[in-house]
């Protein structure tokens, strides 16, 4: 039984970036924007949290910085992309490639330094309940963030009037421009969330899943949640399904290497892959639903003519 | 002009101009709405109708005029601001979001104070106060598109705007949705609400508007009261010259003795995206020498039908296209061009033509297949024949009379209806046996309409078939010796142009077969 509890933290520890990134990218997509630059905004938040943490002891600040960082780095992407109209696709992987770059660098002096943990919560006689205390009550921080980041964004998106203009933004640019719609200004907004959200992912990284800097730590995550928002037909709480599927493969296939079953251990990695594809190719098979959900401008450049 | 009226005119706008770049589309534009009028705004398209309006919402900014509202000098400086003045648009080409639903789209527009969950049903109160039902809870995709404006309209009202714009309205409804329309109109007008009503069908303005002002080329060139004068003197203020009129001299020989050229026996598809139409057992049967048209609104089926019939779209047994006798159901493009057919899409750029290729590249890209021999050469090796491409484009623009700057410009470059012109007339230069053309003179002026009608007569004459699927009910009537109704994915049987009435039509594109009553709606 404690070992079943056991499981269920190592998946929400290895689904909860994936699941903060995503709904931060899900939002910038609503909105038209592509930003594939996920994963180097993600790493600037990790190396950001592992540095700030170190040098002042607090992983609360490493994470705030994180968060920060990932915004700014953002901000980079917003500004060549919304307002010198430069190609989203090509500029989010030099966002990519370049925060791959000077995290290494920033994190150099950081390699094999011990990390400071974002400790869990601890509440009196709630976490000791048994079985499902310790996954409900006992998380760090993080974790219940990211929940409450999709209840935020799904009620935000769908439920008040400044979800529905980025909706509107995403659908046709050109008419809510019309309409009087500050669109490069709601963009940027969208596109500081994302990276704020990618930020925060990092920071969980380095701060709660493997307290200590390694270079190019992220390993692909940014380019998974990027998949999960397609998949997932950009809604929310399909994008906490497929973070959650996504990481349960993940440990399921290292225990069962660990096991030796006798299948190749290429296969047994690439089944999270797979798994996660399959089932959320299943749940949005619905193609009209999908493409209703699908932002229209999604990665068109928006030039008001004036 | 008197400054000290007694009665102040709602909206003054003086010497408005608007450049972009070297092109004057507005050249200091006087007009002066009163309280409670119906106001023409006439012009051919591309007389600057669209960027005049545009400036009076706020989506444009002018480089010199001034606005007077209500007698204060005003600066519309973004729809916001126009719309806190009072004045509401209704655009000619929707500014709807696809996948949000009707009370979406209309919140979207609305003040923000008005809590999101009472939209809906304030838009359907106002909506039957009007005349214009309305479910708040559809997606606006799957609308038609008569519905779509009585969303944009609805929005546009729930604004209490004191003027409201509305940019070409009824050339997209059927008769029967434009009565419907006028009535509201003239229900406003009666409530003392200003209408700027923008037009090229000149019936409806001469019934209709209060006054008239005329634009040609950027220009004011008359104001006037249009129920004074004729469709005729109108016409002749927007285009400035007498429009050639087309002649249709009766098809040649019985229907009974011309070869069959197109034929489409039981045509069916399901629909190819979430707010696609599918296409439902549809027969007709072209044969030589006569011009048969589709009518129907738009979004019933034109689209997909043209895609499956020139091949874009494969059938799924082949003899359900026939060209000239040849079963073609699963040929390619290139192999129903080879058969003999031609075919003119709807839109001009991107489809029709490559925007940012110079004409001949663009004649090559339609005519390799067919005309391999001629505008290539060096065998194997295939090399683009410049010379004979130039040439066959020189041919082309002399008969079709394309206007064009330079020799061999890029698509984009000609205006819209000389760029149509350009690709009616390579197509036509082919002598193809069957042409299929959507929408030929869709935003084309009258000029280059009437041009573009006279050649597809003319090539019915010589001895081919010739579909074309309008929107435009005047033009169908005007050219075709058959017409067919296309109406949610099937298509009506085709009538012969005798037994067509404009109400008959206009009943059939609302869903009613031809002679029976009206069906109910969907």
């Amino acid at each position: 039984m404690e070992m079943t509890q056991a499981i269920l933290l190592t998946v929400a520890t290895a689904a909860t970036p994936l699941l903060i990134a995503a709904i931060g990218e899900l939002v910038v997509e609503r909105s038209g924007v592509l930003n594939l630059g996920v994963e180097g905004m993600m790493i600037m938040g990790a190396v950001t949290a592992f540095a700030v943490a170190q040098l002042t002891g607090s992983a609360w600040l490493g994470m705030f910085a994180a968060i920060l960082a990932g915004a700014a780095f953002s901000a980079l992407f917003g500004f060549l992309t919304l307002t010198l109209v430069t190609n989203q696709v090509a500029s989010g992987l030099a966002l990519t490639i370049l925060g791959l770059g000077a995290s290494a660098m920033i994190g150099e002096s950081f390699v094999g330094l011990p990390g400071v943990r974002l400790e869990p919560i601890h509440i009196p006689y709630l976490t000791e309940l048994p079985l499902v205390g310790r996954f409900l009550f006992g998380q760090d921080p993080i974790f219940y963030l990211s929940i409450l980041l999709v209840a935020g964004v799904a009620w935000f998106l769908f439920r008040t009037r400044a979800g529905l203009t980025l909706r509107a933004i995403g659908d046709n640019h050109g008419s809510a421009h019309a309409l009087g719609v500050h669109v490069i200004r709601t963009r940027y907004l969208a596109v500081l969330f994302g990276g704020a959200c990618a930020g925060l992912a990092g920071a969980q990284l380095s701060l709660v899943y493997v307290p200590q800097w390694v270079e190019n730590m992220t390993a692909g995550r940014g380019w998974i949640a990027l998949a999960l928002v397609v998949f997932a037909s950009w809604r929310p709480w399909r994008v906490l399904i497929g973070a959650y599927l996504f990481g349960a493969v993940t440990i399921g296939q290292l225990h069962t290497q660990a096991l030796g079953f006798g299948l190749p251990s290429q296969f047994l990695s690439s089944l999270p892959y797979l798994a996660t594809i399959l089932v959320l190719v299943l749940i949005s098979r619905n193609r009209r639903l999908t493409m209703m959900n699908t932002p229209t401008s999604l990665g068109k450049p928006f030039v008001p003519d004036r | 002009m008197s400054l000290t009226s007694t009665d102040q005119p709602l909206l003054d706008a003086r010497r408005i101009t608007k450049t972009f770049g070297s092109l004057v589309a507005c050249d200091a534009i006087d007009l002066v709405i009163q309280p409670g009028e119906i106001h023409a705004l006439l012009g051919e398209n591309g007389a600057g109708k669209s960027t005049f309006v545009k400036m009076l919402f706020g989506s444009l900014q002018p480089v010199s005029g001034e606005i007077f509202w209500k007698g204060r000098p005003v600066s519309i400086s973004s729809p916001a601001v126009a719309r806190s003045l009072g004045i509401g648009m209704v655009f000619q080409h929707f500014s709807l979001f696809d996948s949000l639903t009707a009370a979406e789209n209309i919140a979207l527009s609305l003040d923000k104070s008005i809590p999101l969950s009472d939209i809906a049903s304030r838009a359907r109160d106002i909506g039957e106060a009007y005349g214009l039902p309305l479910d708040p809870d559809a997606l606006v995709g799957d609308l038609s598109v008569g519905e779509r404006q009585r969303i944009e309209i609805i929005r546009c009202l729930l604004q209490e705007p004191d003027l409201i714009i509305l940019d070409e309205p009824t050339s997209v409804l059927t008769p029967q949705e434009a009565d419907r329309l006028f009535v509201t109109l003239e229900r406003l007008r009666a409530e003392g609400k200003s209408i700027l009503y923008i037009s090229h069908r000149l019936e409806e303005v001469k019934r209709l508007c209060d006054r008239a002002t005329v634009l040609r080329h950027g220009k004011v060139v008359a104001h006037c009261d249009p129920r004074k004068e004729t469709a005729a003197s109108l016409a002749r203020m927007m285009v400035g010259t007498d429009i050639r009129i087309v002649h249709r001299n009766p098809p040649k020989g019985g229907d009974g003795e011309a070869r069959p050229l197109l034929e489409i026996a039981g045509l069916s598809q399901p629909p190819r995206g979430p707010f696609s139409t599918a296409l439902r057992d549809m027969q007709l049967v072209l044969h030589a020498g006569e011009i048969v048209g589709i009518a129907g609104v738009a979004g019933n089926g034109q689209g997909e039908f043209f895609e499956a019939v020139s091949g874009e779209v494969l059938q799924i047994a082949p003899d359900i296209v026939r060209i000239g006798g040849i079963a073609a159901g699963r040929a390619g493009i290139s192999r129903r061009r080879e058969l003999g057919a031609a075919f003119v899409p709807e839109e001009r750029l991107g489809h029709g033509a490559v925007p940012e290729l110079p004409l001949t590249d663009n004649l090559f890209l339609s005519r390799y297949a067919t005309d391999s021999g001629t505008f290539l050469r060096g065998g194997a090796l295939k090399v683009l024949a410049q010379n004979a491409l130039q040439s066959a484009v020189k041919r082309i623009a002399k008969t079709m009379d394309v206007r064009k700057s330079g020799e061999n410009p890029d698509a984009s470059a000609l205006s819209g209806g000389n760029l149509q012109k350009f690709i009616i007339g390579r197509e036509l230069d082919r002598k193809p046996a069957v042409l299929v053309v959507n929408q030929p003179t869709w935003g084309v002026d009258a000029g280059a309409s009437a041009h573009i009608r006279q050649a597809l007569i003319d090539l019915a004459r010589s001895g081919s078939a010739v579909l074309i699927i309008s929107q435009d009910l005047d033009e169908l009537l005007e050219i075709c010796d058959r017409i067919a109704v296309m109406n949610h994915g099937t298509l009506s049987e085709a009538l012969p142009i005798g037994e067509v009435t404009l109400e008959k039509i206009g009943l059939m594109m609302g869903g009613a077969d031809a002679g029976h009553e009206i069906a109910g709606g969907m």
